[in-house]
């Protein structure tokens, strides 16, 4: 029986700005802009639990600044990721640059606040609620969400009401003597039958013609089926398929003894997903399937309609149809036309 | 003859339908997923009108009516909150607010949210004065 089922990797990140700001005229914090850089993330799935390793990174200013990614699931944990497994992903596909870490309707109703965990200056906050019940959350703690921001965590909502939003202090990291460049990985443990990765997400609160550059590595079991498929014309040519192999048994091993890492399983496919797009064509996340099917989720990729599923049909199903079709029809009208010839023709017209 | 006269009967209900001169006006302007809806109005000069402003989106906006120089001067910044004048109006995440114009001459005047990133992301509504 196969144990292990499909990978996933997902990342998100979005930045909110949350020093303060001034209503007219785009001006940002007084600390000046601070800003993600390129991500990396690390999904892995195994036994039905997703394990999402993350790290965030800030590339100089002061204040505070978040995040808010959505998740497939609850997280039945959140600690701080290991100290090196996103370098050694990176290592084991990009050779040249070694330890290169690049990534670092009304809401009358409230977000409701699952989890809260603090890793070095990071406040993690996992909620569940809608869109505009996020939205308000993350306003009341001095979030400042982008123009895109409403319809994006609609987007997220309509499948999966859970988000983590990381709320980073850049001040308390230079206190910590963190510098500027340091990430501090975040692991979430994840039980869902469901795994996929947002990529929309990646481009909120860019400009249409920005640039969205992230690296997404899966460790699954299987060679997973992707959609939309990299390089494909859904991908609008922002998926680039980097690396696609069986995972080395060293890397394995490696990534096990790394702290939380126990998980990894003894053989596993690693898949790396390079993300450069416009913002404005990332309108879409990454549904894998790992389960050696081979039919990602239209509607986990945000292809199609989201909201309730269906109600079960109550007009006649298909095949029922078609056994008309095939057979009662050509048997009636076979019957009717031994009727029409038994009368020789000569009875009286169907009609007119 | 007949046509002109028909032409001219289709006309004056169009001002009407949109511009019962005289009398106040009321106009609901929504707000959602920052955009105003609608985004393009026709209104009468020399009349009261009062618009709805009602944002269901989960974030702060504003609507700033005015023309080139005013929206220039907004564009770098002039308060945090608004709520002084009738034609800067800030509107609370998922709250209304109500505001009362009379436009004295006729032309074009464009309504803005200036908060960062907004009016590039397409929060802007043309206002006709007729």
């Amino acid at each position: 029986m196969r144990r292990l089922a499909a990978p996933l990797a997902a990342l998100a990140f979005t930045m909110a700005i949350a020093a303060p700001t001034l209503a007219c005229g785009g001006l940002i914090g007084p600390n000046g802009a601070v800003n993600l850089l390129r991500t990396t993330t690390l999904a892995g799935y195994h036994d039905g639990v997703e394990h999402y390793v993350t790290a965030f990174e800030f590339a100089g200013g002061g204040g505070a600044f978040g995040s808010i990614i959505p998740l497939p699931g609850v997280p039945s944990s959140v600690v701080r990721g290991g100290d090196w497994t996103l370098q050694r992903l990176v290592r084991e596909t990009n050779p040249p640059s070694p330890f290169a870490l690049e990534a670092a309707g009304a809401a009358e109703d409230r977000a409701v606040v699952l989890q809260q965990v603090r890793i070095d200056a990071l406040d993690i906050t996992i909620l569940k609620g809608g869109g505009a019940e996020i939205g308000v959350w993350a306003k009341e703690h001095g979030f400042s969400l982008p123009p895109d921001a409403p319809e994006v965590l609609d987007f997220y909502a309509n499948r999966s009401p859970i988000f983590m939003a990381a709320s980073f202090d850049a001040d308390a990291a230079a206190a910590r003597g963190q510098a500027v460049g340091d990430g501090t990985p975040v692991h979430l443990t994840i039980p869902t039958k469901n795994p996929w990765v947002p990529l929309r997400i990646l481009a909120l609160g860019k400009t249409a013609g920005e640039s969205v550059q992230a690296d997404v590595y899966l460790l699954t079991d299987d060679h997973p089926a992707l959609l939309p498929a990299p390089g494909s014309k859904l991908a609008e040519g922002g998926l680039r398929l980097a690396h696609s192999d069986s995972a080395s048994a060293e890397l394995l091993t490696d990534l096990r003894s790394d702290k939380g890492m126990e998980w990894i399983p003894q053989s596993a496919w690693l898949t790396k997903v390079e993300i450069d797009a416009a913002a404005a064509d990332l309108r879409f996340d990454l549904a894998i399937d790992a389960s050696g099917a081979g039919k990602p989720s239209l509607r986990d990729a945000g292809f199609a309609p989201f909201g309730p599923l269906p109600a079960p049909p109550t007009w006649t199903p298909l095949w029922v149809m078609l056994l008309v079709v095939f057979f009662a029809i050509p048997l009636g009208g076979g019957w009717l036309l031994a009727a029409v010839a038994r009368n020789g023709g000569g009875g009286r017209p169907l009609a007119g | 003859m007949r046509s002109a006269a028909v032409l001219l009967l289709v006309l004056a209900g169009l001002v009407a339908g949109c511009t019962p001169t005289g009398s106040a006006q009321r106009i609901e302007i929504r707000i959602h997923y920052s955009h105003f809806d609608p985004s393009e109005l026709t209104v009468p000069r020399g009349v009261p009108i009062t618009f709805i402003l009602i944002n269901e989106d989960p974030i702060d906006h504003e609507w700033l009516i005015g023309d080139a120089a005013f929206h220039e001067r907004h564009r770098h910044g002039t308060e945090a909150h608004h709520g002084a004048r009738p034609d800067e109006v800030s509107i609370a995440a998922l709250t209304r607010v109500e505001t009362t114009l009379t436009f004295d001459k006729p032309g074009q005047l464009l309504y803005i949210c200036h908060f960062p990133g907004h009016e590039a992301y397409g929060m802007v509504g043309t206002l006709t004065i007729i």
